[in-house]
């Protein structure tokens, strides 16, 4: 059973290979290869909810040596739950991709290194050993580079190189957290790691690599002090790729790592949960009022995420069983909604052939499926009451009342306001109003007539339905029914804390 | 002692180098630097004082060797840095091709 692990990472790296060996010559074969790839990593992700809760954790060792000398892979409810949010957008993003990725001329080059990316980030989630995380986390970097400039125009190159140089001194400061908490605990395996530091105590070391990974892991999450190249970087990618980037990257490399280091391998302390309090707070304000003074619609969203992702550090910060479950519930929901808003955006470029939200007005009548789809995101991530981002966002207010954080809870209920007025301003200006009769550029030029804008086809339609429906039924997920494998499972293993190091090698003998 | 004080100067001039130069490539060549400091750092915590190289023999009892995983997980970063500096050089070429300066003062498309 323990080796379904191995195969989150197999599936996406041999569909790259051979996307690039074939996909160059039969046309038709990359697509066919990414969807298909990214469905069995779907189902196989879904089976691992059951497997983990039939069996617990679940050990895979690599080229079968014991750990803690190999490499291990470890699947619990944390782990199935961040894989199943992975492959879910990556799915729907690929059928996305059919379509849409039609503009560009090289669509294997655009599947091979996507589907690098997702090898990257899978293994990044299952991966048990702290350097072979670092190795996977350059994979999808690396593969991420490559696709924000996949459009190789100016902007894009920019936004490329901005991203590549902030991202690789975060992959620095990773690497020399590493070389500490290996030379002070001679050991690379997670969970050997969390038990030689309960030995020995974790002295002043931990809190420095601590600060390390804040910085390393900070930067690739976008956190506030470390945020400035993600409002370029993720709008410049195509659509599809800003999805996954905003989706699914950021929480993958950032969020999960984060998570998973200071929860199961440091132990939380006070001073990390304050550290990480401040950190989410400004991020969350500063997002939201950046957000608010954008025209560009995917830079709004992109600030929007660095918004988002505070509410789910803030959630981890406060770490009771009820704010980890708010987090992990908000950072499944973001992923859903932000994806579908860039799907959204994408969709709308591709018809109008413009960002500016200026620029566009009345698109509801032209594009149904996108206005309607976008006002259920849009509502979703304000937290208006019957989506899934008002569920989230209630946990984690109640969450922070709770554990007597007042003023935490009033500021996010306040950046929830902010984020209810911007996106409301969006929905004017894009999909309401008088529709313009012609989008106009600045310089007078008419981009698109009036008559010529209509719905992308069917491709670009579903994935967004199939993600509007999950916003609205959404809420359903922390039904005691529905959570127990899924949401609950996660939060139990980070409130496990160093018990994970109990767990991991209790899971060996399966 | 004197090392471990060495492979820090050599860090922080990577990161100076990050921080205040405005030409592409030097930026590309601290980020290069900063990345050596960092594996020169991981080589020197393998390294025991007299030690010997890690390679077993029948016939002679070790008793001090150098720690030998540093060395191969250095090798593995070492080859990531080169896709990564690739990468960086490729972007940094066509940058040039686009904008004809490598000056980051005048490569200013993007707003905000």
């Amino acid at each position: 059973m323990h080796n379904i692990i191995p195969i989150f990472v197999i599936i996406p790296l041999a569909g790259a290979f051979l996307t690039s060996l074939i996909g160059k010559k039969v046309k038709g074969v990359p697509d066919m290869l990414g969807n298909l790839s990214t469905a069995c990593l779907l189902i196989a992700s879904l089976l691992s909810i059951s497997f983990v809760s039939k069996c617990g954790v679940l050990v895979y060792k690599v080229g079968a040596w014991v750990p803690p000398i190999g490499i291990t892979m470890v699947m619990d409810g944390f782990t199935s739950f961040m894989l199943v949010t992975v492959n879910l957008v990556a799915f729907l993003v690929t059928v996305y991709s059919v379509n849409y990725m039609e503009k560009f001329t090289s669509k294997w080059t655009f599947y091979t290194l996507f589907l690098l990316m997702l090898a990257g980030m899978n293994g990044v989630i299952v991966t048990g050993d702290m350097f072979n995380l670092f190795v996977f986390m350059e994979i999808a970097s690396v593969a991420s580079y490559a696709l924000v400039a996949f459009g190789t125009e100016e902007e894009e190159l920019e936004a490329s190189f901005k991203y590549l140089i902030m991202s690789t001194v975060g992959s620095l400061f990773v690497l020399l957290g590493i070389v500490f908490m290996y030379s002070y605990t001679s050991t690379l395996n997670m969970a050997d790691m969390a038990a030689v530091l309960t030995q020995k105590g974790a002295g002043n070391i931990t809190l420095f690599t601590g600060v390390l990974f804040l910085m390393g892991f900070g930067l690739k999450a976008a956190i506030v002090p470390f945020h400035a190249w993600l409002p370029d970087a993720h709008p410049s990618a195509p659509a599809p790729i800003s999805a996954m980037l905003s989706g699914v990257l950021i929480k993958s490399l950032g969020i999960y790592t984060i998570a998973r280091i200071f929860y199961n391998v440091f132990g939380m302390g006070a001073k990390f949960t304050e550290v990480l309090l401040i950190f989410g707070a400004l991020s969350m304000v500063v997002g939201a009022l950046l957000a608010s003074g954008q025209w560009d619609f995917k830079r709004l969203l992109a600030y929007s995420s660095i918004s988002q992702i505070g509410y789910i550090i803030l959630g981890l910060a406060i770490g009771t069983p009820l704010a980890i479950l708010g987090a992990l519930f908000h950072l499944f929901n973001h992923s859903v909604f932000k994806s579908l808003l860039f799907l959204n955006s994408g969709a709308l470029e591709y018809a109008t052939g413009t960002r500016d939200m200026r620029l566009m007005g009345g698109l509801k009548e032209k594009m149904p499926v996108t206005g309607r789809t976008s006002f259920i995101a849009s509502m979703s991530i304000a937290g208006v009451p019957p989506f899934n981002g008002f569920f989230s966002k209630l946990i984690i207010i109640f969450a922070a009342v709770q554990a007597g954080y007042i003023g935490y809870a009033f500021l996010a209920a306040l950046v929830s306001v902010v984020t209810l007025a911007y996106f409301a301003t969006v929905q004017k200006n894009v999909f309401f109003g008088s529709p313009s009769g012609a989008l106009t550029a600045s310089d007078g030029k008419v981009t698109k007539k009036w008559d010529d804008i209509k719905e992308p086809p069917v491709f670009m339609k579903v994935p967004v339905i199939i993600l509007a429906i999950i916003c609205i039924f959404g809420g359903l997920l922390i039904a005691p029914r529905f959570s127990q494998n899924f949401l609950k499972a996660a939060t139990d293993a980070l409130m496990a804390g160093k018990d994970y190091a109990a767990t991991v090698f209790g899971g060996l003998g399966l | 002692m004197l090392l471990y004080f060495l492979c820090l100067v050599l860090f922080s001039i990577g990161i100076f180098c990050i921080l205040r130069k405005r030409n592409l490539i030097k930026i590309i060549i601290g980020i290069i630097i900063a990345e050596y400091a960092v594996h020169l750092f991981f080589a020197l915590v393998g390294y025991r004082a007299e030690g010997r190289s890690p390679i077993f023999t029948p016939s002679e009892n070790i008793f001090n060797m150098v720690d030998p995983l540093p060395q191969a997980l250095v090798l593995t970063a070492i080859v990531i840095g080169l896709a990564v500096t690739a990468m960086m050089v490729a972007i940094a070429i066509r940058i040039y091709d686009k904008y004809g300066t490598f000056d980051i003062t005048k490569i200013r498309k993007l707003h905000g």
